[in-house]
């Protein structure tokens, strides 16, 4: 270690080499026991984020999405911050996008239906679609 | 040797993803370890495109036959068995001539295994480095694995891929060697540590090997650590792996974290807090 390195690491800037290769190790050790290439990973958070965001209001520079692992075991682990909830016609759109609303609404962008799996609990709040 | 057969032989594959991480040295010396045990021992070195198991155990001049003319018939097993000098109860079989590529599959694999197994307490398998054909061979006729790595990013990913090839496979137990540990790196955090690389790899760890000169010195003499290096710390590691392997509890002490005393506690503090020396 040099001295730079020491001062660095007395001030707090820089992590031990070993602790920064576990975390790097971890990361594409994640990617590689899951076959999901970054560019398919990338594209399945943006797909993620877009869903979420129809719901509520979140902070996409602190989002997160991720793969973590643990005893061989992946999983995708999202931490999404939520700035706040959307207003009750923007969820009524959002619901009739992925086809679950009580009427339907043409005007409802259908680009951004996807398959999903999870359905909201209880039915979408009936709401004044205006 | 003899052909009188007691229980079912353990078959062992040794591998590790990575070249250059110890496999072969590791086979060596198990080899020899085991030996030493009194378990008939054979080791077959299945990377006979670029083989090196003669090497480390000095019998480099003694390969007369391989497992190739075995199968071919035109030797008998005990022929092509080279039997160790000092240790008699070790003997080695090469896979093949590096000249003959591409002969061996899986098939060929399991014959041979089969027929050493008959006579052999522990058949170590020195698998070859990626994980093509070559291991797909060497892993056919294994039915535990020992995985080596070392404290270093690229080891431990392809070790990671290895033990996953082994979990499709069905090989079991499959337990951990970590070599060319380094304590002083470790305690002060600038090497993945010994609990790093076992939660990573979640695999019980059946030794570890702390980096030691004499290991090059051994190979090159030709003489692996476990024959007369018996004061170095390698060789004791060696040692305790095959006694674990024996089902001996002999418990694993992290290097790192040796040191006893209160100097050495609050030396091993400051070194961890700061990083220095």
């Amino acid at each position: 270690m040099t001295l730079f390195d020491f001062i660095q690491r007395l001030l707090g800037r820089q992590k031990p080499s070993g602790t920064m290769a576990k975390e790097r190790l971890q990361l594409v050790l994640a990617h590689d026991r899951s076959d999901l290439n970054p560019e398919l990973l990338e594209q399945m958070r943006r797909e993620i984020l877009e869903v979420v965001q129809r719901y509520v209001e979140i902070d996409i520079e602190e989002g997160d999405v991720s793969l973590e692992t643990e005893d061989r075991v992946t999983a995708l682990v999202a931490n999404l911050p939520i700035k706040r909830a959307r207003p009750l016609p923007a969820l009524v759109a959002a619901a009739a996008a992925v086809g679950m609303a009580q009427a339907p609404d043409p005007e409802a962008p259908q680009e951004l239906a996807l398959p999903l799996a999870c359905e909201p609990e209880g039915d979408p709040s009936p709401a004044d679609p205006d | 040797m003899d052909a009188v057969t007691s229980a079912p032989a353990r078959i062992i594959l040794i591998c590790s993803g990575k070249g250059g991480v110890g496999k072969t040295t590791l086979t060596a010396n198990l080899g020899i370890a085991l030996a030493r045990l009194g378990e008939r021992t054979v080791v077959l070195d299945a990377d006979f495109g670029l083989r090196n198991l003669d090497l480390l155990l000095g019998l480099e001049n003694r390969i007369v036959y391989t497992a190739q003319e075995v199968l071919a018939e035109t030797c008998r097993l005990e022929q092509a068995l080279v039997k160790h000098k000092q240790e008699p109860n070790l003997a080695l079989l090469p896979a093949g001539n590096p000249r003959m590529l591409e002969w061996l599959t899986p098939e060929d694999m399991q014959r041979i295994v089969a027929m050493v197994a008959e006579r052999a307490d522990f058949v170590l398998i020195d698998c070859p480095a990626g994980i093509e054909d070559g291991f797909k061979n060497a892993a056919a006729a294994a039915r535990e694995a020992i995985v080596i790595t070392t404290p270093e990013v690229s080891a431990v990913r392809d070790a990671d891929r290895v033990i996953g090839l082994l979990n499709t496979r069905g090989v079991a137990p499959v337990q951990l060697v970590l070599n060319r540990v380094r304590p002083r790196m470790m305690a002060s955090q600038e090497m993945l540590g010994v609990d790093d690389v076992t939660d990573i790899l979640a695999l019980p760890l059946v030794g570890l090997v702390v980096e030691d000169e004499q290991v090059i010195v051994s190979t090159n003499r030709g003489e692996p650590l476990t024959l007369n290096g018996n004061g170095s710390p390698a060789a004791k590691a060696y040692q305790n792996i095959a006694r674990r392997l024996r089902g001996e509890d002999i418990p694993l002490e992290d290097p790192s974290k040796a040191r006893k005393g209160l100097r050495a506690r609050l030396m091993n503090k400051i070194r961890k807090t700061t990083g220095l020396f």
